[in-house]
């Protein structure tokens, strides 16, 4: 199972900030399981519209999409950070 | 240490706390950050800061404690808040203790340089057009490439 979590706008655009997902057996990597969110519907594929905007975090460290993923991980999506 | 909370802070008592009991140090820089009325063009009636519980606190020791390698520093202090803030509010102090003041300027700079583009926050702000979250700026993240390290995905 993955923790999947969502931030900002792209918390708006799916709908939800937070769920689980059974890891889908073609999911190795970030940019591979971006492929499986966005066929959920459109507000995920609106969410997912431009990997240039998006940002992910594993197990809260901030990692680039060819990060592994697996079983158990946390794994976020967000916009660029605007603290500060 | 770090503190990420929703109350405002009293930055005399802030500081007076790291300094308290160190007589080794003998310099205390500090920045706070304060919400503008005017983004662009707008005007910004309020903000709300969202951010990633758990992560947010995370990132700033991790970026507190490369600080501390980096320079020779008796104390820091990082304080970010969330929530619904209007113009002229705090948002964020950040403070770096050392003997001597090249260090404490130096490190102060380099915590909120890398805060800016490393902690997991989001500005949403009130405009005349409706809530408009704020985009990242390419400033912020040539600021830190400035310290010699471009990589913010680490």
């Amino acid at each position: 199972m993955l923790k999947l979590l969502y931030f900002a706008w792209v918390r708006e655009r799916t709908g939800t900030a937070s769920e689980e997902l059974e890891l889908p057996d073609n999911v190795s990597t970030v940019a591979d399981l971006i492929t499986v969110l966005r066929a959920k519907g459109d507000g995920y594929a609106d969410a997912f519209e431009s990997d240039d905007l998006v940002r992910v975090a594993v197990n809260q460290n901030h990692v680039g999409f060819d990060h592994k993923v697996q079983a158990g991980d946390e794994v976020a999506f967000f916009p660029p950070v605007t603290g500060g | 240490m770090i503190r990420v909370q929703e109350q405002d802070f009293d930055l005399g008592d802030e500081l007076r706390g790291m300094s308290d009991g160190n007589h080794g140090i003998g310099g205390l820089c500090s920045f706070v950050g304060l919400v503008r009325d005017m983004a662009g063009d707008a005007n910004i009636g309020a903000m709300t800061l969202e951010h990633y519980p758990g992560m947010t606190e995370r990132a700033l020791e991790e970026i507190e404690a490369e600080a501390h390698d980096r320079w020779p520093l008796e104390a820091t202090l990082i304080i970010h808040r969330y929530g619904r803030l209007e113009p002229g509010d705090q948002i964020v102090l950040v403070a770096a203790a050392s003997a001597h003041r090249e260090a404490s300027f130096e490190a102060c700079h380099y915590l909120i340089d890398f805060l800016k583009t490393r902690a997991p926050f989001w500005k949403l702000e009130d405009t005349p057009d409706g809530p408009k979250w704020v985009d990242a700026r390419a400033s912020d993240d040539a600021a830190v490439a400035r310290w010699g390290k471009v990589d913010n995905t680490q």
